[in-house]
Formats: structure tokens, sequence, C-alpha cells
């Protein structure tokens, strides 16, 4: 009982108290049972460093349980708690209630993405596109045969990708992109930007196998440079740059 | 909307209001093609009228010297200025010019390939689409 009432004292502890508040409206839908997905709406009280993700849990513990919502981390750096915020996507532990300046906040499962229960959204085809891109270096040597143990690189080769290895595959860019949004096949730009920065790293010798994977009907040629998944990445990773200097190197302007 | 898939659909696909004027400009380009693609097709369709002889083709040429038809034609001109010179923007992007160079990023984390450039870019194909089709209404509805 001791241990019970110690939890008890804790969550109290860390609970949400202020004078202002939100409403949170949170999609709900169950594949299994749902024809459509439906609001629920709790008031929360926040402070200016309240986040999304947090108002979430504080409904989980105080009000429904049974919201299902993945996140891990709560600093950005998993890619998990990926979701539609008032209409953009964004990750919820890297929104905060006060930056968006609404008393309303309504959150809803990433688009393009299928649907597990509620908030919670599959993740399988952003994992096989980024797989089908190789994404790893391709040598005919590897680290352990090398005698020089290790592949050296410049402070300039490395700034040509480490741009894009911030990537955390939150699938952000795949929910804004406009393709995304009426082609079940397009590779995407969370796929396109990973096949640069293994393109653009001098160690890697796997360029053309590369270009010819992403050379296709639902490939590359499928962009058309609208920008939006730029604007959602939470990590400045910049895909459509990455898009448009894969695509430079197809039309020739770059070797 | 299939629930199966949760993709956004045509409609997400068209809303430009969320994500800045580069989603505008994709939106105007899409709407300007299709436009001019059904003005092609109605255009073909105008000029075989003369296979009509003389008669045939001049009544249907006094359907674009109504007002009808010389708004029709303002927008004609104004779709065809748009996707002229946001196509040579969206294609010198395309080559990878005027989009940025890699660097590691900072907060609050601009992104390098919406750059100012390509917003001078957009803006300006607007701007030109306006004056192109206000200069068309001068001459059509002229003194």
């Amino acid at each position: 009982m001791a241990q019970v009432s110690h939890i008890a004292d804790e969550q109290g502890s860390t609970s949400i108290s202020s004078s202002k508040s939100i409403t949170l409206r949170i999609a709900r839908y169950n594949p299994e049972h749902d024809d459509s997905s439906q609001f629920m709406e709790f008031t929360i009280p926040y402070e200016r460093w309240t986040t999304v993700l947090e108002a979430i849990l504080e409904v989980k513990k105080h009000f429904d349980h049974s919201v299902a919502v993945r996140y891990s981390c709560r600093q950005a750096t998993c890619g998990s708690c990926g979701m539609i915020i008032n209409g953009k996507p964004r990750l919820a532990c890297f929104t905060k209630i006060s930056e968006l300046n609404s008393n309303v906040v309504t959150v809803e499962p990433m688009n393009n993405f299928p649907i597990i229960r509620d908030l919670a959204v599959k993740f399988e085809r952003l994992f096989d596109t980024h797989h089908k891109i190789k994404p790893y270096l391709i040598r005919d040597d590897t680290e352990l045969e090398s005698n020089e143990k290790e592949f050296l690189q410049s402070p300039e080769e490395v700034e040509q990708y480490i741009q894009f290895a911030n990537c955390i595959k939150c699938g952000l860019c795949n929910s804004a992109c406009p393709t995304m949004a009426t082609d079940s096949s397009f590779v995407g730009p969370q796929a396109l930007a990973q096949a640069y920065r293994y393109v653009a790293d001098s160690r890697d010798k796997g360029k053309d196998s590369r270009l010819k994977i992403i050379d296709e009907s639902h490939g590359i040629w499928r962009c058309h440079f609208a920008g939006s998944c730029s604007q959602v990445c939470p990590k400045g990773v910049d895909p459509a740059m990455g898009i448009q200097f894969l695509r430079g190197y197809l039309l020739g302007f770059r070797s | 909307m299939t629930q199966d898939e949760h993709k956004e659909g045509i409609k997400g696909m068209a809303n430009p209001s969320r994500y800045g004027i580069e989603r505008v400009a994709y939106w105007l380009m899409r709407l300007s093609g299709l436009g001019l693609l059904a003005y092609f097709v109605a255009h073909i369709y105008e000029t075989s009228n003369i296979l009509r002889g003389q008669v045939g083709w001049d009544e249907f040429l006094e359907l674009t010297q109504t007002t009808e038809g010389h708004l029709f034609l303002a927008i004609v001109i104004a779709m065809c200025v748009f996707h002229t010179v946001n196509g040579i923007r969206v294609m010198l992007g395309h080559g990878g010019v005027g989009v940025g160079k890699p660097a590691r990023p900072d907060y609050p984390y601009d992104p390098a390939s919406q750059n100012y450039r390509h917003k001078i870019g957009i803006y300006s194909a607007i701007v030109l689409a306006a004056i192109a089709m206000m200069y068309g209404l001068a001459v059509m509805f002229g003194e």
C-alpha cells in the first residue's frame, strides 16, 4: 500500500495545474469497428511550456486511458509522436500549446499513413521505401577489412550530407506531401532525402544503383517541388533540397 | 478518403492554405496547367470551324468578341503567363539551381530550399500574370 500511495503522490505532483485551459479535440477511430473517426473533447489546463503530447497524456491519465498514441523520448529524437495538430503535421512532443495561439487544439492521425487506432499509424510503408533506397554505405571493401580502419572525410565532405543524416523517420514530410496525398506508390520525400544523404556521402559508391531505384514512374519524377516536406520537418532536414539535387544528377546538372 | 490508407486525397492536395506561398504556387501551377489544357482542346475545336467555311468561322469567332469571351481570354492570358514564369522557376529548382547549399541546420530550421529567390520567383509570376491579364483586358475592352 505504501508503494501505491507513493505512485499516487508522484502522479499528483506531475499533473498540470494552471488557470489557463484549452479544449483538446482528439480524433478517435478504431478500424475494427468504426466507420469513420469521431472527435472527443477534453478541457485541459496548461502552462506556457506544456506540450501537446503532455496534454494528450493528461487525458490518458485522468479522463480516458484508451486513447491510442505512440510516443517515447519526448524530446524530438525518436520520431514516434508525429500527428496532425491544428491541421499541420507536427511532433506532439515538440509543439507547445502556447505557440499554437488557439483555445482549441485538434489532434488527428498523420495523413497518408494507415491508421492503427486513434492517433497511432502504421509505419511499414515508410520503412519499406526507406529500406528500398539502400540506406547504408555501399562499397566493395568494408571498414573491417580496410587497412585505414576508418574512412576519412574532410569537414567539407561531411557538410554535404550531415543535414540529411538528421532524419528521425517521423513521417511528417510524407504526411505533408501533396503527391503522397493521391499516389500510394510514390516513394516519398523521406526516402528520397535519404537517397541523397548516401549519394552525397564521399565514402559511398552506390550512387548509380540508388539513382536507378528512384528513376521510375512513381519515383523522383512525381515530386513537383511544393516544398511542404521541408516546412514541416522538425529536424531541419530539408528533403525538398535533397530531392532537387538528386534530380540534378539525373538531369545531368550535377555529377 | 479511404480509412484503410488514410490518404488526404485531392482535397488535401489542392488545399493551398497550410504551407505558405510555395504550396499556393504548386496549386496555381496545377490549376493553370489544367486550364491551359482545356483551352488547348477548345482552341482545336474553335479552329476546326474553318472547315465550315468563312461563315462558320466568323460565327464561332464572334463568341470571343463578347464580354464573356473577353473575360475568358483574359484568364487564359493570366494562366499562360503564370504557368510560364513559375515553370521556369520550378525547372531551375528541379536542376538544383537556387535551392541553397547543404549545411548543418540551426533551430528554428528555416528550409534553405524555400529561400527568398524562389519566393521572389513565385510573387513575380503572380504579379506578371496579373499585369498581363489587365493589359489584355485593356486591349479587348479598350476604346
